[in-house]
């Protein structure tokens, strides 16, 4: 019922099996199988509480799953650390951004992979060159990389932010509520930041409560409701009504378990 | 699905340029002021020599307060600091009657300063406790330690050698001018240009982001606190050898002054700026104002009530916006509102 032609060639950046997580008695993740393609704008829908946050930091690192297994460039793993994910390229652009206000745009890009030059000094002119050369591929539109951040707005913020992981050698860019708190304006250029990068190439994995930015966007549309990801959705092929009922669980009557077998099926014939 | 990215942003370029350096703009015109009414009412005030009392003077604050302006842009603050310039003269001292060379005491003075500062920085970093009890607690602890070490009796009487440290000439000058001097010009360099100064900054704006790329907040943290307990420590050298005296109560009340010089000059007490001009200029103007109460005959205990106005008047000023024109705060406050 969606259209998976071509995905059958595409190796995915990242692939999840059976991953699942408690905390105490609750159950965050039962069990999910996820794929995350490079060149692919993938977004993660669910209600509060569905398991997103707790998937992502898995993802990041930052959690360990109970079970289940990451694979990564054929290498798999049980589970991975924040340093060990950002050098496999899985890069999480945090909602906070983790910006330094007061610091430049260069700064911040560079922020902890400063070139040095004469083994003593940052490389401030080679710091301002790349920034600049890396925002305008983004197509972000500073006033100069000698800014303070804090004088940019929401949607510049994002674009650094978004910088700084490329910079990091970030292949897989993970965006928590990108669009939380910014005006339509700024929204608008974020997304078209996000849409450009999946573009690009970047395995780009969004997670929304927008479901409008969410059909702007992605390529495809995850559904997690209860730890379980009930859908695996072309964004093509499907409605924002339809989207609702899976994540409020009122769209039940379409089998769901058939449709996690079918994505475990495609990712072993792959 | 073509808006433009870059939004609201046309009005900051008024402030790019003179923003930075205002507050050392209006700091040295605050000097030339004090100066020319000095002069006008006291004929002594532009001799040389003192001048050159001036400079002597201030060099001793400025060696402390390049330590603290690292401290303080870091986002922390040290308040041991006048504390470990009086254990470190006691540890030369020690060190000179025990029969040690004066270059190998001196190094035990620096050593021991360092020391301090980076237990300070460990317990600050690895227990997460707010950097202004750690050092308060410090204070107390060093100033003790200087305390016990000489029984409560100063060590007098030092090789000619070390107290050249605090008295000889170097032409017009002497050593803690140019000491002072010196470290100005390093402390600049490795603020404003190298990795440590990059990270010394980002502490202070956002230690979080620091971290989440990967580099050791802890570590970064414990130098800098080591820094200014070395720096400290010279201001140790540095009084000792002018007074040839080892006073464990030596350097009362500095961390005030030290404290009292990086806010003047510019550095936020938040952290994340920081000019080390703006605390030299700051240590000089402090100078001129404590040479002014002299020459005036004003009686020093003024000089208490003088520095505690000046820090109050500087934190107001820096909190309103240092120079930036009241626009920015607005735009700040509303910024803070959405990211965090």
């Amino acid at each position: 019922m969606w259209d998976r032609a071509g995905e059958g060639k595409k190796i995915p950046f990242i692939r999840l099996r059976n991953i699942k997580k408690t905390f105490g008695h609750v159950v965050a993740l039962d069990g999910i199988n996820l794929d995350v393609y490079p060149g692919e704008v993938t977004a993660l829908v669910g209600d509060n509480g569905a398991g997103k946050s707790t998937l992502i930091k898995i993802i990041a690192g930052v959690l360990n799953p109970d079970e289940g297994e990451l694979s990564l460039n054929g290498r798999h793993f049980q589970h991975l650390t924040p340093s060990r994910a950002i050098e496999l390229g899985i890069s999480a652009v945090y909602q906070d951004l983790a910006l330094v206000d007061c610091r430049d745009v260069a700064s911040n890009i560079f922020l902890g992979k400063e070139p040095l030059k004469a083994c003593f000094f940052v490389d401030k002119k080679r710091m301002n060159r790349e920034s600049e050369e890396l925002l305008k591929k983004l197509k972000v539109s500073v006033p100069s990389v000698t800014t303070p951040v804090e004088l940019l707005s929401g949607g510049q913020r994002q674009g650094v932010a978004v910088a700084r992981s490329i910079k990091q050698k970030g292949r897989m860019l993970i965006f928590d509520e990108p669009t939380a708190a910014m005006g339509v304006r700024e929204s608008a250029g974020v997304l078209e930041l996000i849409r450009d990068l999946g573009d690009e190439g970047f395995a780009v994995f969004v997670i929304s409560h927008n479901l409008h930015h969410v059909f702007t966007i992605a390529d495809r549309i995850c559904v997690i409701r209860n730890g379980r990801l009930v859908k695996d959705l072309r964004t093509k092929s499907a409605t924002p009504d339809q989207v609702v009922g899976f994540i409020t669980g009122t769209n039940r009557d379409i089998a769901d378990t058939a449709d996690i077998v079918n994505i475990k099926e495609g990712s072993i014939t792959t | 699905m073509t808006m433009p990215r870059n939004t609201g942003i046309s009005r900051m370029k008024i402030r790019l340029l003179p923003g930075n350096i205002l507050p050392q703009l209006l700091l040295i015109l605050l000097i030339l002021i004090m100066a020319f009414f000095l002069s006008i009412t006291s004929p002594f005030f532009l001799t040389w020599d003192n001048l050159r009392n001036i400079f002597d003077h201030s060099a001793l604050y400025i060696i402390l307060a390049l330590g603290m302006t690292f401290v303080i842009s870091s986002g922390g603050i040290d308040l041991s600091v006048g504390a470990v310039t009086a254990l470190s003269g006691v540890c030369m001292a020690v060190a000179m009657q025990s029969g040690l060379g004066v270059g190998i005491s001196i190094l035990s003075g620096v050593a021991a300063g360092a020391l301090v500062g980076a237990a300070n920085g460990c317990i600050i970093s690895l227990f997460k406790i707010n950097p202004f009890i750690v050092t308060l607690a410090f204070m107390s602890l060093v100033r003790g330690l200087a305390l016990v070490i000489t029984g409560g009796i100063p060590i007098y009487g030092f090789p000619r050698s070390f107290t050249w440290w605090g008295s000889g000439h170097i032409g017009p000058l002497n050593p803690p001018m140019l000491l002072a001097a010196l470290l100005t010009v390093l402390a600049a360099l490795v603020l404003n240009m190298s990795r440590f100064g990059y990270y010394t900054l980002a502490l202070g704006g956002n230690e979080e982001a620091l971290r989440r790329s990967g580099v050791s907040i802890n570590l970064y943290k414990i130098m800098v606190y080591l820094l200014c307990g070395a720096t400290a420590a010279l201001g140790g050298l540095v009084v000792t050898a002018r007074l040839n005296t080892a006073e464990p109560l030596a350097g009362w009340m500095l961390e005030m002054d030290s404290i009292a010089a990086v806010v003047l000059g510019g550095t936020s007490m938040k952290g994340g700026k920081g000019s080390i001009a703006g605390t030299a200029i700051a240590c000089l103007l402090l100078g001129i104002l404590r040479n002014g109460l002299v020459i005036l005959s004003i009686p020093s205990y003024y000089q208490y009530l003088l520095i505690g106005v000046i820090i109050l008047s500087a934190v107001i000023f820096a909190e309103a916006g240092w120079g930036k024109g009241l626009g920015s705060i607005n735009r700040k406050k509303e910024r803070r509102g959405r990211t965090v």
